[in-house]
Parts: structure tokens; sequence; C-alpha cells
């Protein structure tokens, strides 16, 4: 075991690859926040009243939260308390104020994305993957505008949409997370800058996976995006977003909401790989990652499935849930999470069946290696409505080395007669006879390790798209080489 | 908040009289005990739906009635029954049978029978008096009254029930039946009981134990609070058995709480039947390595039953195995509860742990709510957990029915088998024989559809849910 154990050690101490900073300059808000501060940043933003309105609505909620010490505590997680007067709560690159074409954009920003892997100007030429890149708190490029146009597709960051589609995000902004939803969303509602829209209209099927790249840059600041994914009737559309952030010894927050509204035979499927700043090997720093992301099925024989592959920040809080509404609609729930060193998960999902013969399927792998601390919160609830509910729930955990936890909380709640659910969780580490026999085979223990995390997660790599899926592996074998139990 | 304040004063004057009433029997030892455990119960109050481990669980109502304690000479009248209206709880080749009325043990009524030399089977009060030292030693020392108000309740009350001594390398062959009957009283004022048992294994020592909650007389609120510490040592071999099956107007809270010692095999079998409002509280820790624990139990809800089940099994040395498996059989419009959470402290190497909670839902009213929990904090560990909820299968009742077996028979048939799951792990025969009658009579009323007017008079019950 000596040889293998080493490699666990050298492949869990592997380093943060992108935790660069790039130096351009930016425009930020005074620290702290104030209703003047929402005031500022939505008048930066040139947003229409509505906007403002619906912000300090949510803002004055989130003040009683904060008043009344309601931040939720209930997480599997520890933290110091959070000083919400001491974050910046926007920095955006300084910039034209608006862009015709990639040529335009800061160079530095970029080469740094070239160095994280998505050179913008090269996507616009290869056929694939439109790309809306987040730095900090503003959209800084989005590709492939004319070509989704064309389909009548808009994908734009969520600035651009509030100024031209005003009515869209009306009448979506805060219909599946309202802002009174909890603590980080009622922040989040407060204070976004930016993040992602797309409206997806009646029966176009989006021919490219549609990516966003969002990028912690400036120290001290918190990240708030928020984004807005519209699938009309019949429509059909995959998303992806990716996440770095540079090494810092201070915490960095990052609190996002995601909405997402699937119409009658519409169908979204949402990817992530979440890979923030963890926080140095004794626990220093990295990103407090608080997001609320829902979908709502609110239509007929709708889908919407989440896949996320959570190997970085310090603490995750994230529970991408489904609201079943619609008859016969299906949710899903893909999730490797993956915690090392004093890194720390809480994260799982909600699927609330309320439509007749609603389904929802739940695949949940998580990996606890170092000091990690890896828990699953699952609900499932099928409502009196919900006739002819199915669910399956299958949450798996795999501890590496003698310092982790792994923990499991579902909770399942049926009030209908005629629904059939199962749940099956699992908790092991990797056998020594798995390894051995790899070993026979004339494998290193690092490569048998990454061989039998890789299959461990195989059921969520396959839901990923293609590009993603070979990213999430190597991600995953950086973030844990040689973790032989 | 209100009506916490009043409540926590209706107790406080109930505990004041306790203690008067008690005084001149109580050594000092008890005395702290019972004070801390009272302090401890006015600190906390009673727990809300806020609270985690009681999510699911509303007990405002129950909070909302003034129990008072069965006065003495409530007893004394109830004493005055005769062991033929007990006939109906008469368990067959039973080694002993305690009979304890309203919380007390009533002598008249019970048989201790022959005994190998060693054994005690006698009331906990008596103990006290007789063997004040040795009780000392032992009672309320594994409870934990910090994080459960219930337990520091029954704590503070703590007067009556069963003790049991096996003493090293005895093996009782037959069961030892413990009776608890909650009557009326003649006041027919809403009664509080917190028996309090205590039954200690020695090595190799092999004893069967069976609970048995029931009531006698008019169905008016009572509120049993029982709870039972099990000290099993190196090797020993126990079974526990508990049957709830009160009137529909009664509470029933019941803690275990099993400590194990090296290479100690405990099961626990619980059957939940009766009552309005239980909730069964089973807590085992497996301090010493090799250890082994069952937990098992079924409960089956109709009418506005809420039967909630609480589990805690904590790993805390290695090479322990722990297996759980609840079956739960709901109808109309009653609400099951399962929360099963399993800890594996950090030095718990080699655990093996598996949970497994099954539902049949056999109406649209009826409801569940399962909270299986791995908590690891070890490495070397295999843990699984898994919980289903579904109905009856069509396909096994066409099956049935197919073969010419009338569709009630065939639904009673089908209940039995999911129900017979759970009696399966039962070890010890006369006590298997016991609970599956139980079972079936139960399910027997389950499988026959109500005639109408009972109906009608169900819906003048309120949820549990609503009233609070």
């Amino acid at each position: 075991m000596g040889s293998s154990t080493e490699t666990i050690r050298d492949l869990t101490q592997q380093d943060y690859k992108w935790g660069f900073v790039t130096d351009i300059e930016s425009e930020r808000v005074p620290r702290g926040l104030t209703e003047d501060t929402i005031r500022l940043i939505s008048a930066k933003k040139r947003e229409p009243a509505f906007m403002l309105d619906w912000r300090l609505k949510a803002f004055r909620h989130w003040s009683s939260l904060e008043k009344a010490q309601a931040e939720p505590q209930w997480a599997n997680v520890h933290y110091g308390p959070i000083d919400y007067q001491d974050i910046i709560y926007y920095s955006a690159p300084k910039q034209k104020p608006s862009l015709k074409s990639l040529n335009e954009l800061d160079p530095e920003i970029l080469r740094t994305y070239e160095k994280l892997g998505i050179p913008l100007a090269e996507q616009q030429r290869l056929a694939g993957v439109a790309v809306d890149a987040v730095f900090d708190s503003v959209s800084v490029a989005t590709t492939f505008k004319e070509k989704l146009g064309e389909l009548g597709i808009v994908f734009c960051s969520f600035s651009e949409a509030v100024e031209k589609y005003p009515d869209l995000v009306r009448q979506y902004l805060g219909t599946v997370v309202p802002h009174t939803d909890n603590f980080f969303a009622a922040l989040n509602a407060a204070v976004f800058s930016d993040g992602s829209f797309v409206y997806v209209p009646k029966g176009v099927r989006c021919p490219m996976e549609l990516s966003t790249y969002f990028r912690i840059n400036a120290a001290e600041t918190g990240q708030f995006e928020r984004t807005l994914i519209i699938a009309d009737e019949g429509a059909y559309v995959s998303y992806l977003e990716g996440c770095t952030a540079p090494i810092r010894d201070e915490n960095q927050l990052h609190a996002a909401v995601v909405e997402l509204v699937a119409l009658d035979n519409a169908q979204i499927k949402y990817s992530t790989v979440q890979n923030w700043y963890p926080g140095d090997k004794q626990g220093r720093g990295g990103i407090y990652n608080f997001v609320t992301k829902r979908g709502k099925c609110a239509g007929r024989n709708s889908k919407i499935s989440w896949t996320q592959v959570e190997t970085g920040s310090a603490i995750t809080w994230k529970y991408p849930g489904c609201i079943l509404q619609g008859d016969n609609s299906v949710g899903e729930f893909y999730s490797v999470a993956l915690t090392n060193n004093y890194q720390q998960a809480d994260t799982g999902t909600k699927m609330i069946h309320l439509g007749k013969n609603t389904r929802s399927t739940i695949v949940s792998k998580g990996i606890s290696a170092g000091h990690g601390q890896n828990t699953y919160r699952g609900m499932v609830k099928i409502l009196k409505g919900a006739t002819g509910a199915r669910n399956y729930t299958q949450c798996d955990s795999l501890l590496i080395g003698d310092q982790c936890g792994a923990h499991t909380f579902p909770y399942i709640e049926v009030k209908n007669s005629t629904a059939r659910m199962e749940h099956e969780a699992s908790t092991s580490k990797i056998g020594e006879n798995q390894i051995f026999y790899l070993q026979q085979r004339g494998l290193k223990a690092e490569e048998a390790v990454s061989m039998i995390v890789n299959g461990f997660c195989k059921q969520v790599f396959r839901e990923l798209p293609m590009e993603f899926a070979v990213e999430a592996q190597k991600l995953l074998g950086i973030s844990l080489e040689g973790s032989v139990g | 908040m209100a009506v916490q304040t009043a409540q926590l004063e209706s107790y406080l004057e109930s505990f004041t009289d306790f203690v008067r009433a008690t005084a001149p029997e109580t050594p000092a030892w008890l005395r702290d005990l019972r004070d801390t455990a009272f302090a401890r119960f006015c600190e906390v109050g009673f727990p809300t739906t806020r609270n985690e481990d009681w999510r699911f669980t509303n007990i405002s109502a129950l909070a909302r009635i003034p129990f008072r304690p069965a006065r003495e000479t409530d007893r004394v009248v109830a004493a005055s029954l005769a062991s033929s209206h007990l006939a109906a709880w008469h368990m067959e080749n039973a080694l002993s049978r305690l009979v304890f009325i309203d919380g007390l043990f009533v002598p008249a009524l019970s048989t201790i029978g022959a005994l190998p030399q060693g054994v005690v089977i006698d009331s906990l009060r008596n103990q006290i008096a007789q063997r004040p030292a040795f009780v000392a030693e032992h009672l309320g020392r594994y409870l934990d009254t910090v994080r459960d108000p219930f337990c520091a309740l029954n704590t503070a009350f703590l007067e009556d029930g069963a003790f049991v001594h096996v003493p090293r390398g005895i093996a009782l062959e037959r069961p030892i039946h413990l009776l608890f009957v909650s009557t009326a009283g003649p006041a027919h004022t809403p009664t509080m009981t917190h028996p309090r048992n205590l039954i200690i294994a020695e090595e190799e020592a092999q004893a069967a134990i069976f609970e048995d909650y029931v009531s006698f007389g008019a169905e008016i609120h009572a509120f049993s609070n029982a709870v039972t510490e099990l000290v099993a040592r190196g090797n020993s071999n126990i079974e526990h058995f508990l049957i709830e099956r009160e009137h529909l107007q009664s509470f029933n809270f019941s803690t275990l709480r099993i400590e194990q010692a090296r290479s100690a095999n405990v099961a626990s079998h619980s059957l939940l039947a009766g009552g309005a409002l239980v909730r069964n509280n089973v807590h085992p820790v497996l301090a010493g390595e090799g250890g082994e624990c069952l937990i098992n139990g079924l409960f089956i809800g109709s009418g506005r039953q809420h039967l909630d089940n609480y589990m805690l099994v904590e790993h805390a040395s290695p090479h322990c195995a722990s297996r759980q498996f609840y079956n739960g059989i709901l109808d109309q419009h009653a609400h099951g509860v399962f929360h099963g959470r399993i800890i594996v402290h950090k030095n718990a190497q080699k655990t093996d742990a598996k949970q497994t909670n099954r539902n049949l839902l056999l109406a649209d009213d009826a409801q569940i709510d399962t909270k299986p929990q791995l908590e690891i904090y070890a490495d070397d560990v295999k843990c699984t957990h898994g919980a289903t909820i579904g109905q009856i299968e069509d396909n096994a009742l066409f099956y049935l029915r197919a073969r010419g077996i009338g569709e009630i028979e065939a639904r009673r048939l089908l209940l039995e088998a999911f129900a017979g799951e759970c009696l399966g792990r039962i070890k010890s025969g006369p006590a298997r024989d016991y609970a599956q009658a139980v079972v079936e009579a139960r399910l027997f009323a389950l499988a026959t559809p109500a005639p109408s007017p009972a109906g009608a008079a169900e819906t003048k019950e309120r949820n549990w849910e609503e009233v609070g």
C-alpha cells in the first residue's frame, strides 16, 4: 500500500493550475452593501425602473433576514462569519461602452481565456460552442450571436437582455427562484451584476452547445451572477458553464442564481464544471460557492436535466432542483462532487413532483479525499396531485484516506399512494483488491486509482457533452491523482 | 411560546406534587437525577418541527393537553382489575409476566415464576429500595437527556418500571413479558405515565424481553413516555421487543437506549400498530469491538395515526455490524415517518452498516416521510441505505385472483407477506408467535374495507398537523 498511498498523496496535492491573476484595470463600486450600492449598480447598468424596484425589494428582504440572523446554518459545512459589508459587489473590466466584435475586447482578458483553454476568437471560427464569458461581474464577450440570431435564439449577457428584451426578463425573472427563496438568493437578487440569458423560441432546436465561462479575477469582490434560460414550446437547448478563480488567501463569495423554464415539450440540459479556487492545502482561502439553481418544468412533457462536476470551491452549497409541474415532465440530476484537502461540499438536489406521471432520476457520486467533507443532501417530494410519480435515487460515496468524511441526508416525502420511489446509497473506500488487480496487470497505482474513480463516475460523465466529459475526467484526475485508499 | 410556558407550568406543578409524594422513599442520588433532568426539560421545552429531529412530527397537540401523572388513588382503583381482564394480552410460554397499571407495578397481577440462580426480574421501584448501589450505578448513565426532552421528562418523573438482571452465562429460554396497561382511571382526565426499565445482561447472558403497551377502559387522552436502558455486556445475546397497540387517543413515546460491549449481539424488534401519535426511538451504541445489532421494525397505520420511527445507530468501535430493516404499511390518512441515522465515528474502521426502509401506501391520503442518513467519519467502511415507497403490486394481486382467491383475501396475503419479512427476523419462537397474532389481527382489519359509518366518524377527528 506504501506506493499507492504516496501516489494518492501526490495526486491529492496537485496545485491549482488556474490560479493566476490578470492585470487589467477594473472599475469597482465602493466596498459594502447599502441601498445606495444597489442604486449605483443599477444605474451603472442603465436598468429600467422595474429592475431597480425588484432589486430593492430583494435587498429589503435580505436585510430583514440578516437582521434576524437567518443566514442558513443547517448545512453540514463550517466556516467563519461572512462580513457582508466587507465585499465589493461590483467590479468590471474598464471597457468601451459596447463591443462590436471580439477584436475590441481588452487583449489581457482574451489572453486570460486563452490560458483557461477558451480561445474565444478561435471558437468563433470553429463550429461548435457558443461562449458567453463573464469576467468578475460583467459579461465580456458572447460569440456566435449572429448565427444563433438567425434561428431566433437569444443568447446574450443578462444586462443586454434587460436592455433589449425587457418583456421576457420581466415575465420570467424570479418565477423559479423568487427573491424570498433563501438568504443567498435574496442577496443575489439585490446585487447581481450580470450573467447569461437564453431564450429558445418555439420548436427550435439549438444547433450548438451554449456555454458560459465565469471567472473571478479581482480581489475582495464577490461574484453574483444570474442566469435565466427559457425554452419555449418544443425547444431544445444544451447549456454549459465553467468556472475558475485566481489563488488568494482570503475567501471570496460566489452567490449565483440559475433559473430554467421549460414550457410544453421543451428540453433543457444544463451542465456545470465547477472549478473555483478550492483553497490551499491548509484550507486557507478559496471560494465560498453558495448557489441556488432551479428549473421549472412548467409545461407538459418537458424535461430538465442537470449535470454537474464539482471539484473546486472551499465550500460548496448547491442544490440544483426541478419543479415538475407539467404532466409527464422529467427531471434529472447527475452529479460528481469531489472534496480534497479541507474542502467541504454540501450538495444534492430537490425534485418536487406536482404533475401527473412525473419522473425524476438522481445519480450522485461523492468522492472525499484528504480532510474533505462531502455531503449529499437531497429532497424528493411527491405531492398529492402527482399521481403515478416515479423517482429513482442513487447516491454513492467513495472515501480516499482516513481523515475525510462522507455523509448522506436524503429527505423523502410522499403524499400520494400511487408514487413509486426507490432510494439507494452506499459508502465505501476503493478496494485494495481492485487496485491490486489493476496493478497486477501492469498499471501504476496512480493509474489504477484514476481508472477506478473514473469508473465510479462514469454514469455521470456519460451525461456530459463530449468536450466537457473529457475535461471533467482530466480535472478529476488532477484533483485526485493517487487517491488509493 | 405562550402555550409552551403555560404547559411547562402545568408540568412544574405536577413535578412539585410528584417530588412531595415520593419524598420519603427517594434516595438523594435519585432526587439529584430527577432534578437535573427536570431542569433540562424546562430549559429546552417541547420540540417544534423546526428541530431537525422532529421535522415531520408536530407534537403541539400533545403539548397543549394538561396531562397529570396517574395518582396513587387512581392506581388503587385500577389495581382492582382482575387478571381475567388481562386475558387478551396473555403470552403463552412466558417465563415471567410483570404487569404495570398506569406505570406502577402490580404484584397481584404478575407472575415471576421460577428463575435460575442469580436472575432478578422485579420492579425498578423495589430494586431502588433493595439494591440502591447497584441500580444507581446504571440508571440514567447511558440515556441522552440533553438532546431529547422526552427522555429528560421520563427521568424527571422516574418512579417505576421493570428491572431485569441476567447474570453471567445464564440463558433464559423463555421470554419475559412486560405488560404496560394504561387506564382511564376513575377521574377520566388525561393522564401521563413514565415507565422506566433497566435491563442488564452480563457476559454471555441470553434473554428475550417483551414490552407490550396496551390500553384498558374508556378512550381518553393518555400519554405514555417510556424509556428502557439496555446494557449488553460482552458476548451477551439479547432480543428486545416493543409492541405498541394502545387505543387511538393515546400518545406513546418510547426510547430504547442500548449499550453494547464487545461481541454482544442485540436485536430490537418493534411493532407499532396502535396509538394516535407514536414516536419510537431506538438508539444503540456499539461501544465494543465486534458487536452486532439488528433493528427490525414494522409500523402499520390507518385512520389518522401518526407513527414516527427514529433510529440512531452509533458505531463507536471497529469491526461492528448493524442492520436496520423497517417496513411500513399506511392506509387511510395515516402518516408514517422513518428517520434512520447511522453515525460511524472516526475509529470505527471495518464497520458494516445497512439500513433499509420499505413502505406500502394503501390509500391516497396516506403519507410517508423517510429520511435515511449516513454520517461517516471513518474511511474503511461498508455502509448502504435504501428506501422504497410503493403500492400493492397489481400483478401479484392478479396472480392470486386468477387462482380463485378473493380480492380481500389476496390483499391480506400480500400484506402478510410484506409484514412477514419483519416477523421472520425474530429468533425467539414464542415471541414470534405472539407478535404474529398481533400483526395478523391488525392486517385483517386493514384488508377488509371499512363500513362507511366508521368513515363518517373518522372525519370528526383532525389531523395532528391541522391541530398544530
